[in-house]
């Protein structure tokens, strides 16, 4: 007897598919496929190509309820993945000022309070950390915890991992929409054809708002374009997690330091504009706030600068949550702020969709609900809007 | 309503521009110079800049030129020399030409979606000592060309280096310290070059080509007749020497027949292929396309030289390397000309939208040289030799996609994956490798292994060179120090600004702070 014909959006699809590639979406698959769902993370582009492999790579999200469960998972990521990630412990906090002292306060006292070991570190101290800080050092912190990782070598890390365990990836395929039967997600309709599936997880960058859309409730986010630069490499400081001044990065473990910080520029929502990265002008300014943190490095040269595109919700902090109109989606945007909780995040979403509920942490701050009552134009009243051009200008008279 | 614009944002904040000019012209080669002249009698106010006389420490690094170690130091009077090098400089300034030697752009931007900051068209400048900002009406860029990098056992020593760098080395700095060389192709820049340096008093062992035949035959011919072999369907298995650098080379048949060949010599020099310098091309944002026929990635251009970028034009060969222009300067310096008449006119509110590439002509032989020569490195290459020199990456860690070397790259996992597993989950992508095995990621900025490990990708997985995109360039394209490319200049309104990261008020709240469920605080 010839066994009953399989629909083909069935064949080819998976009892989870995760919309998005990026680091949360990889990790997210990753969690599943260990705890033994059959995965398929659908990507526009390349695994991890836009944010998630364009950050400092910092691991020290003292703010965040997913904090102990990074803490925790980082040490162990080489090991469970079964690739390098350049994961490297600790993280120094270099203040040249008394505000910027002062203003280090509130993570010490965050990270002091989930039981984790912070010192204060006076101008002597700071110079014996970081070998390339100068005479303009006023003190610092020290952090036994956090950290730091490649953000490019960990995305393909999560990514290979999930395909080591049959995972399964499809790159440079878009979205287009969604097949719904009720209130359930049947298939998702992409660029090469239906993928049915029984539950679905939307972790998609800036993209989610309009995907998380079409699915009847928009996540609200907005993107914004931010940049770093990089120099040559230099002898290894003893932690390369060093950062202050206003600026996020690291020594890497070759030995370049890679920073950014300083204004973003929001971008116009739609798709398509996150395309739009280009690296700007900016990368001067973060030059001289580099060179105030490390006079030592004052004539190392910058050999590059990029940018990437990040989304983030009015409030700036992570939607983790079931959306409410579609009874088998969970949607997931970290706001601006993924790479280093990835660990735990991608283990929080998979637990939300296996169990309904993320057995090791408290995300009732992460809820959806929470902007039920956000004006239609929340973007326009934070001013979180694209500068005006000449255009603009000409368009509206 | 409406509140203001997001104050930690680029929003209102301006651009420090030190000066103005209506027209910048990028590279002071023959298109470049072309160009300026023709501009002077547009009467229009032309600031030419051009890169060299190069600093010593980029000099060191390779750049802007794969310069091996045979070039002498920039000298106190190598301004000079290259104002005599080229009567035409001095007749660019008579014609009241604002001529800048010394001076490098390592940027280009004009507002578009993601830096609308930039309010105007700019170009970021450095004489070395100083970075800033220079707008512009229209700019030409006419940065020409520099070399295929070629990877064999010994490639890394000093001595080795690219025709472009002993040609500039030899006719416009007077300071080649090559005496008896050994020359890798055999085109026109292979044989133009043994003849410049034969009449400067150098001695050429050999022309080692990797095809059967000879490529410039008449000029190989030449060759022949001063005695001077050409060595055909040949490769350098390995160049050996001391701390002095390449002291003797040793060439084998690529059929495997015939004993090999030595010949001792302290410099090999590269002209195995000439690539387009699209560096800033691509930085501003223009469009790129493959064409063989102009030498592999090269701007969309229309006949007037115009990008796709308004106001930006590119002319000389980094508009596209063609035989015509490598044997007559005047080809460029023509082309140079017509975009100078084109700049004179131009208005950024017409600018034509580009149609597709119209290609110039038949592949002269591109495709097929490079993927020969990066098969011919395919085949000496040893397991230390370095296809990426400041990264240390041999070709094995490329094909292999392995980590660098002081990670843990031996587990199991790791060393199932190389560039067959990654194409087969998508198609190739230069930067995804370089991310992976940091192959073009070093201080030379990819200009010795960029085009080379494109070409070996290609050779070691059958992919179509076209078929894998421009590997990105990004601003500073000229390595420069913090201290020299720091903002000295910034806006007070940047300045008060300046924010770690977002700034959004309560992203930093710890979340046992934050009540349940409760709608967001101070949201709209």
């Amino acid at each position: 007897m010839n066994p009953p014909a399989i629909p083909p959006a069935r064949a080819k699809g998976a009892s989870v598919i995760v919309v998005g590639g990026g680091v949360t979406g990889l990790s997210a698959a990753w969690w599943l496929a260990r705890a033994g769902a059959d995965v398929l993370v659908i990507e526009k582009g390349i695994v991890g190509w836009e944010a998630s492999g364009r950050n400092g790579g910092g691991a020290t999200h003292h703010q965040s309820p997913l904090f102990a469960e990074e803490q925790r998972l980082w040490p162990q990521m080489d090991e469970l993945l079964g690739y390098p990630t350049e994961y490297q412990p600790k993280r120094v906090r270099v203040a040249l000022d008394e505000r910027q002292m002062e203003e280090l306060q509130v993570g010490v006292n965050n990270t002091r309070g989930q039981g984790f070991a912070v010192e204060w570190l006076d101008a002597r101290q700071v110079r014996e950390l970081v070998p390339l800080a100068g005479d303009n050092a006023v003190g610092g912190a020290y952090f036994a915890c956090g950290g730091h990782a490649n953000p490019q070598r960990t995305v393909q890390a999560y990514a290979w991992a999930l395909q080591d365990l049959g995972g399964r990836i499809l790159q440079h395929t878009e979205v287009l929409g969604f097949t719904r039967l009720a209130d359930k997600v049947t298939a998702v309709q992409t660029t090469a054809g239906a993928f049915a599936c029984d539950q679905l997880v939307v972790v998609a960058g800036p993209q989610t708002g309009i995907l998380s859309a079409l699915l009847g409730t928009e996540v609200p986010v907005t993107p914004a374009r931010a940049e770093m630069i990089v120099t040559e490499p230099l002898p290894l400081m003893p932690i390369g997690g060093v950062d202050g001044n206003y600026l996020y990065g690291r020594q890497t473990l070759r030995g370049n330091l890679a920073y950014g910080g300083g204004p973003h520029e929001w971008l116009p929502v739609g798709r398509g504009s996150e395309a739009t990265r280009p690296s700007s002008p900016m990368a001067r300014n973060i030059a001289k706030r580099l060179a105030e943190l490390f006079p030592k490095a004052r004539h190392v040269r910058v050999i590059r600068s990029w940018a990437g595109i990040i989304e983030n919700t009015p409030d700036g902090r992570p939607v983790i949550d079931r959306l409410p109109s579609a009874g088998n989606a969970v949607v997931a945007t970290m706001s601006s702020v993924g790479f280093g909780l990835s660990p735990a995040s991608g283990r929080a979403i998979s637990q939300i969709v296996l169990d309904g509920r993320c057995g090791f942490a408290d995300l009732s701050s992460f809820r959806l609900s929470r902007f039920g009552n956000l004006a239609p134009n929340w973007r326009e009243v934070l001013g979180w809007v694209p500068p005006e051009t000449e255009t603009d200008h000409a368009g509206a008279a | 309503m409406a509140r203001a614009p997001d104050v930690r944002s680029t929003a209102g904040k301006r651009l420090p521009v030190r000066e103005h000019v209506a027209l910048l012209i990028i590279g002071a080669g023959p298109a470049g110079l072309g160009a300026a002249l023709e501009a002077a009698r547009q009467g229009v106010h032309t600031v030419l800049i051009d890169e060299h006389p190069v600093e010593q420490g980029l000099i060191g690094l390779d750049i802007p030129f794969h310069f091996g170690g045979r070039m002498a130091g920039r000298s106190a009077s190598a301004m000079e020399r290259l104002v005599e090098a080229d009567p035409r400089l001095a007749e660019a300034f008579e014609a009241g030409v604002d001529v800048r030697l010394g001076v490098a752009a390592w940027g280009l931007f004009s507002p578009r979606d993601g830096q609308r900051w930039v309010r105007e068209r700019v170009a970021g400048l450095s004489d070395g000592q100083d970075a800033w900002f220079m707008s512009f009406d229209a700019a030409i860029i006419a940065t020409g060309r520099r070399d295929f990098g070629l990877s064999f056992p010994g490639w890394d020593l000093p001595g080795v280096m690219g025709v472009t760098a002993a040609d500039a080395a030899l006719r416009r700095y007077d300071a080649f310290s090559g005496r008896d060389l050994v020359i890798l192709g055999s085109g026109i820049e292979a044989t133009g070059f043994a003849q410049a340096t034969l009449a400067a008093g150098c001695r050429v062992a050999a022309l080692i080509e990797a095809a059967d035949a000879p490529l410039d035959a008449e000029g190989c011919a030449a060759l022949g007749a001063r005695g001077i072999p050409v060595l055909t369907g040949a490769m350098v298995a390995r160049a050996e020497g001391g701390v002095d650098g390449v002291a003797r080379v040793r060439c084998v048949k690529l059929s495997g027949e015939a004993a090999p060949a030595e010949f001792a010599c302290d410099t090999v020099v590269l002209a195995a292929g000439a690539v387009p310098v699209v560096e800033l091309l691509d930085v501003a944002g223009a469009a790129i396309v493959f064409d063989a026929a102009r030498g592999g990635h090269v701007p969309l251009i229309d006949a007037h030289g115009r990008t796709s970028v308004p106001m930006l034009f590119a002319a000389g060969d980094c508009a596209g390397i063609t035989p015509e222009k490598t044997m007559d300067p005047e080809a460029a310096a023509a082309e140079g000309a017509r975009a100078a008449i084109a700049a004179a006119s131009a208005n950024p509110e017409a600018w034509p939208s580009l149609a597709e590439p119209t290609t110039v002509g038949a592949d002269p032989g591109m495709l097929e040289n490079r993927l020969r020569w990066a098969a011919a490195a395919m085949a000496v290459a040893e397991a230390d030799t370095p296809v990426c020199q400041c990264e240390e990456v041999s070709l094995a860690d490329l094909l292999g996609v392995r980590p660098p070397r002081y990670l843990n790259r031996d587990q199991p996992t790791m060393r199932a994956r190389n560039v067959t597993t990654l194409g087969g989950d998508g198609a190739l992508n230069q930067d995804q490798i370089k991310r992976l095995t940091r192959a073009g990621m070093g201080a030379c900025q990819g200009r010795r292994c960029r085009e080379q490990i494109g070409a070996l990708l290609a050779g070691a997985t059958g992919t179509a060179l076209a078929a894998i995109p421009l590997p990105s360039y990004r601003a500073p394209v000229r390595p420069l120090p913090l201290s020299v490319f720091a903002a000295a200049d910034e806006d007070p309104a940047l300045s008060e600004n300046w924010f770690g990261w977002f700034g959004i008020d309560g992203q930093w709240t710890p979340f046992w702070e934050l009540a349940e469920s409760k709608d967001a605080e101070g949201m709209p």
